[in-house]
């Protein structure tokens, strides 16, 4: 305990308020929280470090209810140059132009709160932030994907918040010269109060300048880069660590307000200080600001920090510390520069117009010491800040009792379709499967010029510029599976975009987490999160794709739709792969008539959670399918294989609304009919809306060959229909392309409306 | 062939740019920043490339065709050098007053970025020469601004003087792609040395790109300007 050696006590910044018990719980410390901070100080703190401790130490920043189970993902494996801990995770993507190795780096991250208090700044700013965790780690940014779950369709704040939602991530996207490339939409009631927007960056960096955030040399300087401080984003960080009360509304000036071209000007700029070698250390300023970024390096670095707020640039008059190291301005970045490299660097920050203030230096004394109008304001020993940050292993329910919790009905009798035409037509335009061309015509999918696949398809994929080589990526998760069965959805998780990656020809090769849940102090909400944790690792092992980077979102939930209404569990998944040579990507559209329609993997009919029994038979009953993680792992390596031999040319996996939707889906891209004909089976509707795992349909001029190399494989084929017309014809109905279309375009443009842009 | 990319604060589309003229012309551009008051010797060809020059704050186009570098962009155009500007770029040309008219928020009021078809309305320009009269081809489009504006009279003069280069074609089930007058995507000054663009040709070069008819719209320039050096 020798590192807690107390020191003269800082002087109070004026006007400074007694901390009474009042003023410590609108921090968000409870009483043995604030204990902790007496103890890690030595003495009362004043209130500026008040708040530092409050925002290191809120659920935000200090993961303090799940890290305890983030310790178990897995995390390594040889293409891994760096998991979790950093601003991103990176990892090994082979070969780039002239002989260069490449790095992809990549994270997924959460923006929820904010986005139903603000959804144009929210979501906007969610972009912004995710995008600086990538750039600062030296990566250009190549691709944005985004993760949006919202309330019901017909509930009366959803339009509002799809429409500032999608203009705020395209505002940003698109401004930033990034392209957003895929993504994916859920609508559930669960989320009326609370909607769920996860941003993903990926970017690529040479293996060899990759920039870290351990600040180190005594005596170097600390920058600060990027746009100035003002009054907005305080607490932030505090407010996405507590439920929604009935005053959602109240909490709109803690939302932080983006500007895009600055961000722009923040990635040349760094970029062009980072192709030289002036960088020790470098970190953006995220949630909490000034505090974490330079309590992160400093920790990171096991060194002491001292910092001048007089020279921090500010956008307003008489700022207070407290007001500057909580401000969550947004486009900033603080940086520890080599000695004498500061001129040169402040050159590439004029020419790009952006602040440059030297505000600090590197100090050997492990403590975080902040001066303001000449005195000290600040004196925080940096060890115990993160080292005794609380960690609550918090009660969990077992899996029997939550199932008894979760009350899912079991599926009992499976209703039969007297209209397969017509539970296909439904599907096509329900909430989760209808066309999300609306959205995705806001983006700029292919800034860049490097974009292979655009929204729409099984997996996005972006070409590594100057190579022959791709990366394709992913976002997938399916909540009703995991409210149902955390333990099977977190797996599922995993699998599906397993087989997204391996569908347009990748090699999966690594994982980010967007963990969005409700309040972990209820032991069935831990149920979910240690469930899904716990199917996802395994999935995660079995298919060979570390988990590298993450971010958890938890309190989810919201009294302002009618008390304690928790999300669904959300661990939302992003992936990406290398796909070796572009020339043999697959896509999902049928290419010609003709073809064979073979589908890859057995169809037992599973119906529990199905999109078919909740949209034609309003039920959501039943298990979850089950995942074979050992299935899955060879159905991809096989598909893979097809389409990298150049076998099939159109691929699709099979997932919400099962294998008469993908087939549909497939249809619909291609312009091109498809006539299916089904082995005599009691209840046709479950073998075509069943959402059987482990399965895809191909399209191939060769079915001999595939049928042969499935053989060779031991995997389980069959062959269900022909390429052509401009219809699907199943089990005695016909239905025109047509009017699938027309359904499966009708929902957004009929839900948005022409006037929606100034929703 | 010698040409120049303009990089403003906030452009984005330069490097793409950059990369189809280096791969079809042969040779790399040179790279030119907002602040310069010169741009290099003996130009053939100047681009200016889309974005959010100064981050579209004022008016699209506004602040950037007031950059030092402009007035040079202005007198190189006024020698008979060939200017194209795409999106961003073809904002900044009508703010210059390089080109008439103004583009504004789209009818629809949301971004769009999704392939459009278009006629190709006049091939007599340098940039328009490697194109068949009435054929139809597909760019992508991306912006939020490319709704064109002007009167009714300039518009006829427009038409008279065929200096509409490019014009929406078919529309989509939504009706138009942004509400410009008279259709126009494409449009000459009336010496027919400067085009501005709503769709990206430079985003359309190469099978990956999902159609090429981009490419020939650089053929036909790099292909013309070395007949005429």
């Amino acid at each position: 305990m020798a590192r807690r050696m107390t020191t003269a006590t800082p002087v109070p910044p004026a006007n400074s308020p007694a901390i009474t018990p009042q003023i410590v719980a609108e921090h968000g410390l409870n009483e043995a929280e604030y204990a902790r901070v007496l103890a890690a100080l030595g003495r009362e703190p004043n209130i500026v470090e008040l708040g530092i401790f409050s925002v290191m130490w809120s659920e935000h920043c200090s993961y303090k209810s799940s890290r305890l189970h983030l310790k178990k993902l897995p995390t390594t494996g040889p293409q891994v140059i760096c998991g979790p801990g950093e601003n991103a995770g990176v990892v090994d993507i082979g070969a780039g132009p002239n002989g260069t190795k490449l790095a992809a780096i990549f994270k997924m991250e959460s923006h929820n709160h904010p986005s139903y208090i603000e959804p144009y700044q929210g979501a906007a700013t969610g972009v912004g932030g995710i995008l600086r965790d990538v750039f600062t780690m030296g990566a250009r940014p190549v691709a944005n994907m985004n993760a949006l779950r919202f309330g019901s369709p017909d509930h009366p704040k959803t339009r509002h918040l799809v429409a500032g939602v999608v203009h705020g991530i395209g505002g940003y996207g698109n401004c930033v010269g990034v392209p957003t490339v895929g993504g994916e939409v859920n609508f559930h009631p669960a989320y009326d109060g609370n909607i769920l927007v996860n941003a993903m960056t990926v970017g690529i960096a040479d293996q060899d300048k990759i920039f870290y955030s351990a600040a180190s040399g005594i005596g170097n300087s600390i920058v600060y880069v990027g746009s100035k401080t003002g009054r907005d984003g305080i607490h932030g960080a505090t407010m996405a660590s507590a439920d929604f009360a009935e005053d959602a509304e109240a909490k709109r000036p803690t939302v932080q307000v983006g500007d895009p071209f600055t961000e722009k000007l923040l990635i040349e700029a760094c970029l062009e200080l980072m192709a030289t070698d002036a960088i020790v250390a470098i970190q953006d300023m995220g949630a909490a600001g000034l505090t974490s970024s330079s309590v992160e390096m400093a920790s990171a670095g096991g060194v002491g920090i001292r910092l001048d707020m007089d020279a921090v640039p500010q956008r307003e008059s008489g700022m207070t510390a407290y007001e500057m190291m909580l401000s969550e301005s947004q486009e900033r970045m603080l940086m520890v520069l080599k000695p004498g490299r500061e001129a040169e660097a402040e050159a590439i920050f004029t020419k790009w117009e952006l602040d440059f203030a030297v505000i600090g230096e590197v100090t050997d004394t492990g403590r975080m010491v902040l001066e303001h109008h000449g005195e000290v304001v600040c004196d925080i020993p940096l060890a115990p800040l993160a080292d005794d940050a609380p960690l609550y292993d918090r009660p969990s329910m077992s899996a029997e009792d939550y199932k008894a919790w979760a009350n899912v009905k079991p599926l009992g009798d499976i209703p039969e379709s007297s209209d397969i035409g017509a539970d296909l037509l439904k599907l096509m335009a329900s909430p989760d499967i209808a066309s999300r061309r609306w959205i995705w015509e806001q983006y700029d999918t292919q800034v860049g010029a490097d974009t292979l696949q655009r929204p729409g398809g099984d997996a996005a994929v972006v070409r590594i510029h100057g190579t022959n080589r791709a990366l394709a990526i992913t976002t997938d998760c399916t909540p009703r599976y995991c409210y149902a069965d955390p333990y099977e959805g977190g797996k599922q998780a995993i699998a599906e975009a397993y087989r997204n990656l391996s569908a347009v020809g990748a090699k999966p090769l690594a994982t980010t987490n967007c963990l969005n849940f409700a309040n972990p102090e209820r032991p069935e909400i831990m149920a979910q999160l240690t469930g899904c944790l716990k199917g996802m690792s395994e999935a995660c092992i079995a298919l060979d794709m570390p988990i590298v980077s993450g971010n958890v979102s938890l309190y989810n939930e919201s009294k302002a739709t009618g008390g304690g209404s928790a999300i669904l569990p959300t661990p939302a998944i992003g992936a990406i792969g290398v796909l070796e040579d572009i020339d043999t990507m697959a896509t999902i559209a049928f290419k010609s008539a003709g073809q064979a329609i073979i589908l890859i993997g057995h169809s037992a009919g599973q119906v529990g959670q199905s999109l078919w029994l909740r949209e034609c038979h309003g039920r959501e009953d039943g298990a979850p399918p089950p995942v074979d993680l050992a299935i899955e792992a060879r159905h991809g390596d096989f598909v893979r294989d097809l389409v990298t031999r150049g076998l099939v040319n159109a691929v699709h996996d099979c997932s919400d609304g099962g294998a008469l939707v993908a087939i549909t889906e497939m249809a619909l891209a291609g312009r091109q009919g498809a006539a299916l004909d089904l082995p005599d089976v009691p209840n046709p509707a479950a073998i075509l809306f069943g959402e059987d795992q482990a399965r895809f349909v191909v399209a191939t001029d060769d079915a001999d060959a595939v049928m042969a190399a499935a053989k060779a494989a031991g995997i389980f084929v069959a062959r269900i229909g022909t390429t052509g017309g401009a219809a699907i014809t199943v089990s005695g109905s016909e239905i025109p392309l047509d009017d699938l279309r027309k359904a499966h375009e009708s929902f957004f443009p009929a839900l948005m409306g022409s006037d929606a842009a100034l929703a | 062939m010698k040409s120049a990319v303009i990089v403003f604060p906030g452009s984005n589309c330069d490097r793409d740019m950059a990369v189809a003229i280096r791969d079809i012309s042969g040779s790399a551009p040179a790279m030119v920043w907002h602040g310069e008051s010169a741009l290099p010797d003996g130009l053939d060809f100047i681009a200016i490339p889309g974005g959010f020059s100064y981050g579209d704050y004022l008016r699209s186009g506004a602040m950037a065709a007031r950059s030092p570098v402009m007035r040079a962009v202005v007198d190189a155009a006024a020698r008979g050098v060939a200017v194209l500007g795409v999106c961003n770029g073809f904002q900044v040309l009508t703010e210059t007053g390089l080109l008439p008219g103004a583009l504004m928020r789209n009818a629809g009021l949301n971004f769009v970025c999704r392939d459009v078809a278009l006629s190709v309305e006049n091939t007599q320009s340098v940039f328009t020469s490697n194109y068949r009269a009435g054929e139809q081809i597909v760019l992508p489009v991306a912006h939020h601004d490319g709704n064109y504006f002007a009167d009714d009279a300039t518009l006829d003069r427009l038409e008279g003087e065929g200096r509409v280069a490019l014009r929406y074609a078919g529309g989509d089930a939504n009706g138009r792609v942004n509400g410009s007058a008279r259709d126009i995507a494409g449009l000459l000054n009336d010496a027919g040395n400067v085009l501005g663009l709503m769709p990206h040709p430079e985003r359309a070069i190469e099978a990956a790109h999902g159609g090429s008819d981009g490419r020939r719209l650089f053929e036909g320039v790099f292909a013309g300007l070395s007949v005429a050096a």
